[in-house]
């Protein structure tokens, strides 16, 4: 998940923030999404027993995390689909290029897959001469104009239709400017319909695979992921290891979480589920079939019981929607593959805290994303934990460059404040100290920029000490 | 590299397995009311025509005529079929032998492998599936493509037709699961399709038809 060169995350911040076009075009959709879930999620104690479900479906999954990847990988094997470990982005490129190249095959077309994004499996492949296109419709768009996804649902949703009206006339020969939805819609369809015929490969992501039968379960509305996973002759799908599941059985709720949550359906138009290559006899479907499993720092999150929930995460994106500040500096922002409320807990957890430790002091922990993610991830939780371990390095800390942020003046600054609050005459001392000169102090330094959008708040010039030895208490 | 890093990424999941306890009982899934048959019916078709699925519910075997009704109204050409599916031998023998004159269109059968005919199903006007089952409650057909009706006929073509079984649709999918005993007999692929294909992602405008088929036509038969 490499962020941009130079990542600074208040500089992108301050940019969003002015960008009107970008603040509109995000506070239309998200408003749109919460209704949407809304809808769908109805009935209040129907949608709580929904979640307590799924949550102990994933939490189930993750205790057996290791026995379920064995299963997994011996019933996909029984069933000819070639299963391949990957414990760093690179090794999961060099996979895909290693079947590419046993075919000799330079055209790839891609459903959508974030597992694919983290890798940055199109800028690779490109470096190694060989085509990716993206087929979903907004990867399809962003990915014409040379950009990263906004948002893991909806990828495109920062550009209004008169700027995909414009990249579609720029970028694709022969194309007039229209804003017509239909239209670009049919542009499109008509330009990928070429590349699914044409190519030689097709790549897809997965949103469960299922242990017990080795199946991959695949949620899309498009088609462009069924037709990656059937037309070309060799079928890739990459997935992040904590995808996997137990059971058949299992589905059906996560499935409704899902999709109610992600974006407001009962269903998704396609749900596809895949088990084998071509079998003998068959007349379609892919000859062969490659499942590359994903850790990327994953195996190591596992080692820890709270930060564990993470990985309990199923891809919804609907704490972006209900994140206040997703919805007002959108997903490019944060400068990381995953934007958002799961973006700040996962992202310094893979990156370490010292390049993507500042992501998870962009929220007011107000708790929107744990009271609607599908899976009950305690995000604000998480994200207190993360901060803390930001700041210190005990021997409780797990995360990746823990106690980084830690300096000399902080420290004393504890240590005084340790040292003030146990002996009640330096407490007293002080106390009056303060009283007289807090008013006084120019704000000057950290202070400057904390009361530029706070009012420094006024020290009384008596303690409620004071005040009560002085004037007593009434209603005792 | 693969065997390396597979033994690394499991070793590492099997230490940390070990400090955690198991997790709590689970707790049941979710209870859905047991429809009637009508009922079902008119849940499977309120949902799927919410998505613009046009649905329509006809008589034992009496579906070949709506569907005659449905290709002439749109001027289908031709239409890719499954000889050996069992809707096959029904639609076969209903044809007539001069479809031009009646405005038909041709049945034209997939001819396999996929190597040799991807070039006439890029070009078929509709093709028409059978199906294995429904699902009431969120209103979707279930495809279980096999030798006879490969997967591409429900994707390819801009208009697919299926033929639904009234006593086929289940109430849940967790139902058909169960019922059906799937975790015994999965195969290369089973598809759950509740809609033409479609799209939201300019501005959240939803268009329909983006890459897999504009239309899907349902064609719920009741038994005597």
């Amino acid at each position: 998940m490499p962020n941009e060169a130079g990542f600074n995350f208040r500089r992108n911040v301050s940019r969003a923030l002015k960008d009107k076009q970008l603040r509109k075009n995000f506070k239309l959709a998200m408003e749109n999404f919460i209704l949407k879930r809304k809808q769908i999620f109805s009935d209040e104690d129907e949608t709580e027993q929904l979640r307590a479900i799924g949550c102990a479906i994933k939490v189930r999954a993750l205790t057996r995390l290791p026995n379920l990847l064995e299963q997994l990988e011996k019933k996909c094997t029984h069933n000819g689909i070639q299963v391949h470990w990957a414990e760093t982005t690179s090794q999961a490129n060099q996979h895909v290029l290693n079947i590419m190249n046993a075919h000799r095959a330079t055209r790839l077309v891609k459903g959508k897959s974030m597992v694919s994004e983290e890798m940055e499996l199109n800028e690779f492949l490109q470096k190694n001469g060989i085509e990716a296109i993206e087929t979903d419709l907004g990867e399809f768009i962003i990915q014409l104009n040379g950009e990263k996804p906004s948002h893991i649902i909806v990828p495109a949703i920062h550009k209004n239709k008169a700027q995909i009206a414009q990249i579609f006339h720029e970028k694709i020969s022969g194309t007039p400017y229209t804003e017509d939805v239909e239209t670009l819609n049919a542009i499109a369809r008509k330009t990928l319909r070429r590349k699914f015929f044409e190519a030689q490969v097709g790549l897809s992501g997965v949103n469960f695979a299922v242990a017990e039968t080795g199946t991959l379960c695949l949620v899309e509305n498009e088609g462009n992921g069924r037709m990656c996973t059937t037309l070309p002759p060799v079928h890739i799908a990459v997935m992040g290891l904590e995808k996997v599941v137990e059971k058949l059985a299992d589905l059906p709720p996560l499935l409704r979480l899902l999709t109610g949550s992600a974006t407001g359906q009962l269903i998704t138009t396609y749900v596809n589920m895949i088990t084998s290559p071509r079998k003998e006899g068959e007349k379609d479907g892919p000859l062969e079939v490659h499942l590359i499993i994903l850790d990327n720092g994953r195996s190591k999150i596992m080692a820890d019981p709270q930060l564990r929930q993470t990985l309990q995460c199923i891809r919804c994106g609907t704490c972006l929607n209900h994140c206040p500040v997703y919805t007002r500096i959108g997903g490019h922002a944060y400068g990381f593959v995953y934007p958002g409320p799961i973006g700040k807990i996962l992202n310094p957890q893979v990156e370490g805290l010292r390049k993507a430790g500042v992501l998870a002091t962009a929220s007011s922990l107000c708790e929107a994303c744990a009271e609607v993610c599908p899976v009950k991830i305690p995000i604000p939780r998480l994200l207190r934990r993360l901060r803390n371990e930001s700041y210190s390095n005990d021997s409780f800390c797990t995360v990746k460059e823990c106690g980084c942020q830690q300096n000399l003046i902080d420290s004393l600054a504890w240590k005084g404040w340790e040292l003030i609050n146990t002996h009640p005459r330096i407490h007293a001392v002080g106390r009056k100290i303060t009283g007289v000169l807090a008013a006084r102090i120019p704000p000057l330094g950290p202070l400057k920029q904390w009361t530029r959008c706070r009012t420094l708040p006024q020290f009384a010039a008596k303690s409620l000490h004071q005040l009560v030895e002085e004037q007593g208490v009434e209603n005792e | 590299m693969s065997k390396r890093s597979r033994d690394q990424i499991l070793s590492r999941l099997h230490s940390a397995d070990r400090s955690i306890a198991s997790p709590s009982a689970a707790p049941c899934s979710l209870t859905f009311k047991t429809l009637g048959r009508d009922e079902k019916i008119d849940r499977l078709k309120g949902l799927m025509e919410a998505v613009r699925t046009e649905v329509h519910v006809v008589g034992s075997q009496n579906w070949i005529e709506p569907l005659k009704v449905v290709l002439q109204k749109r001027e289908i050409k031709t239409l890719l079929y499954a000889p050996q599916a069992p809707i096959g031998d029904t639609l076969k023998n209903h044809w007539p032998a001069e479809a031009d004159s009646e405005g038909l269109p041709q049945l034209v059968p997939y001819q396999g492998p996929l190597e040799n005919f991807k070039d006439q199903l890029f070009h078929m006007d509709a093709a028409v599936t059978s199906t294995r089952g429904g699902i009431a409650e969120t209103g979707a057909i279930i495809l279980w493509p096999d030798e006879n009706e490969p997967r591409l006929m429900s994707l390819v073509p801009p208009i697919h037709i299926a033929v639904l079984e009234v006593e086929k649709i289940y109430n849940t999918f967790s139902e058909a699961i169960e019922t059906e005993n799937w975790p015994d007999k999965m195969p290369t692929n089973v598809v759950l399709i509740s809609g033409p294909s479609k799209t939201a992602d300019i501005e959240l405008t939803l268009a329909f038809g983006v890459h897999g088929p504009k239309e899907l036509v349902v064609f719920i038969v009741r038994s005597n």
